[in-house]
């Protein structure tokens, strides 16, 4: 079979199809979330693998207990937010994940940046990175295709590895949004 | 007391209690490893100072976790009962946890509010249950339909004793007064997580 006909049948996999199969590679098997635009076809790709077990509580604060407890209870887990969401957490970073060595992964959608219309999000955006290096947090954006299994993968078995939290940066740049 | 009484206690009526002698009467409840999550200040101090078992779990910050963080535990181990503690300051602070914690409806989840009407550990602050709210009135209207005052200690011990048999989630209220905690939780975090996931198995 002529090499272009196989691509067209096989088309390269979306960020969010790898990131359901590495999470489920790792055993991250509970998902919790506060809703985003850009995280959409993830969540709804999570909330149809049998696999995950998908909560949507009230706030990204109470996401991350879910997932701290669950942690200690011997289940991984990742919270899914927006950059905003992301915003509201510094305090449960800070007096939960960090030093009680939690093992916390965040998948962050970037909004506020390259051309985001919103202006409120584009004023927080800015105070993403700069709490998470404050915090000694370790984190990575994904801007590329080609580069979403590798830092999802590794961030996870870090994470796990070191007992600290985690996050990962989905870029307007990977998700075109 | 008979069935039908049980969930119909009332807030105004309910006798004031002492904190520390709820939690030492439910944790001399426990006899299968239960977990219990105390929330931020007095309630953790209470719950370190009633003995300090492996299966407890101390917050020393992130105010309003309590019940989350119990979740997440009931979640992952569904053969275990546990109890999330907190005061009516804390549980004020995240309110749509009742709603998720009727969402998920863990079979093995129990929340206890110590509901003392004012952030003791503060100078003691009017919280809004001091005004007009009643958290277990909340709670039911979150979709907690097992929510009751407890009407003094004989009733919370039943309270309690069912959420040890029956099947939850359950939350129940009980008003207490502003006497100081019995001790203070030993502030070292890794080891309180380290300590308590030996305590309920875990491991990931």
């Amino acid at each position: 079979m002529p090499v272009e006909e196989n691509a067209a049948i096989t088309p390269p996999e979306a960020w969010d199809e790898i990131v359901v199969r590495v999470l489920k590679a790792n055993r991250v098997k509970l998902i919790t979330y506060v809703p985003d635009k850009v995280l959409a076809p993830l969540i709804k790709r999570l909330h149809g693998d049998g696999y995950f077990t998908v909560l949507c509580p009230a706030r990204e604060e109470e996401a991350a207990g879910i997932v701290v407890g669950a942690y200690m209870a011997g289940w991984r887990g990742i919270v899914l937010m927006q950059t905003s969401g992301f915003a509201s957490l510094p305090t449960v970073l800070a007096s939960l994940a960090v030093p009680y060595q939690i093992p916390l992964l965040m998948m962050i959608s970037e909004r506020g940046t390259l051309g985001d219309h919103q202006l409120g999000q584009a004023i927080v955006c800015r105070t993403m990175r700069p709490i998470l290096a404050s915090l000694g947090i370790e984190h990575h954006a994904i801007t590329r295709l080609d580069e979403v299994e590798f830092i999802v993968e590794r961030m996870i078995k870090q994470a796990f590895a070191t007992q600290a939290p985690a996050a990962m940066i989905l870029s307007p740049l990977l998700t075109n949004k | 007391m008979p069935a039908n009484q049980l969930w119909s206690a009332n807030r105004d009526t309910a006798k004031i209690v002492n904190r520390s002698e709820l939690t030492r009467r439910l944790v001399a409840r426990l006899k299968h490893d239960e977990a219990v999550i105390g929330g931020i200040g007095h309630t953790n101090f209470d719950l370190w100072a009633s003995g300090q078992r492996p299966q407890n779990f101390y917050m020393l910050g992130s105010m309003g976790l309590a019940v989350p963080i119990a979740l997440g535990v009931a979640l992952a181990q569904p053969q275990r009962r546990v109890f999330a503690l907190e005061g009516d300051g804390s549980l004020l602070m995240q309110l749509g946890a009742l709603g998720t914690t009727a969402m998920a409806a863990p079979k093995n989840l129990a929340i206890v509010v110590f509901d003392n009407g004012v952030y003791q550990i503060t100078g003691s602050q009017p919280t809004l249950t001091s005004y007009r709210t009643d958290l277990v009135a909340m709670a039911k209207g979150a979709g907690l339909a097992q929510s009751a005052w407890a009407e003094d200690e004989a009733h919370f011990d039943e309270l309690i004793d069912i959420a040890l048999q029956g099947s939850g989630p359950w939350f129940f209220g009980a008003r207490t007064d502003d006497q100081p905690p019995a001790g203070v939780t030993e502030r070292d975090a890794a080891k309180i997580r380290g300590r308590f996931m030996q305590g309920i198995g875990a491991s990931t």
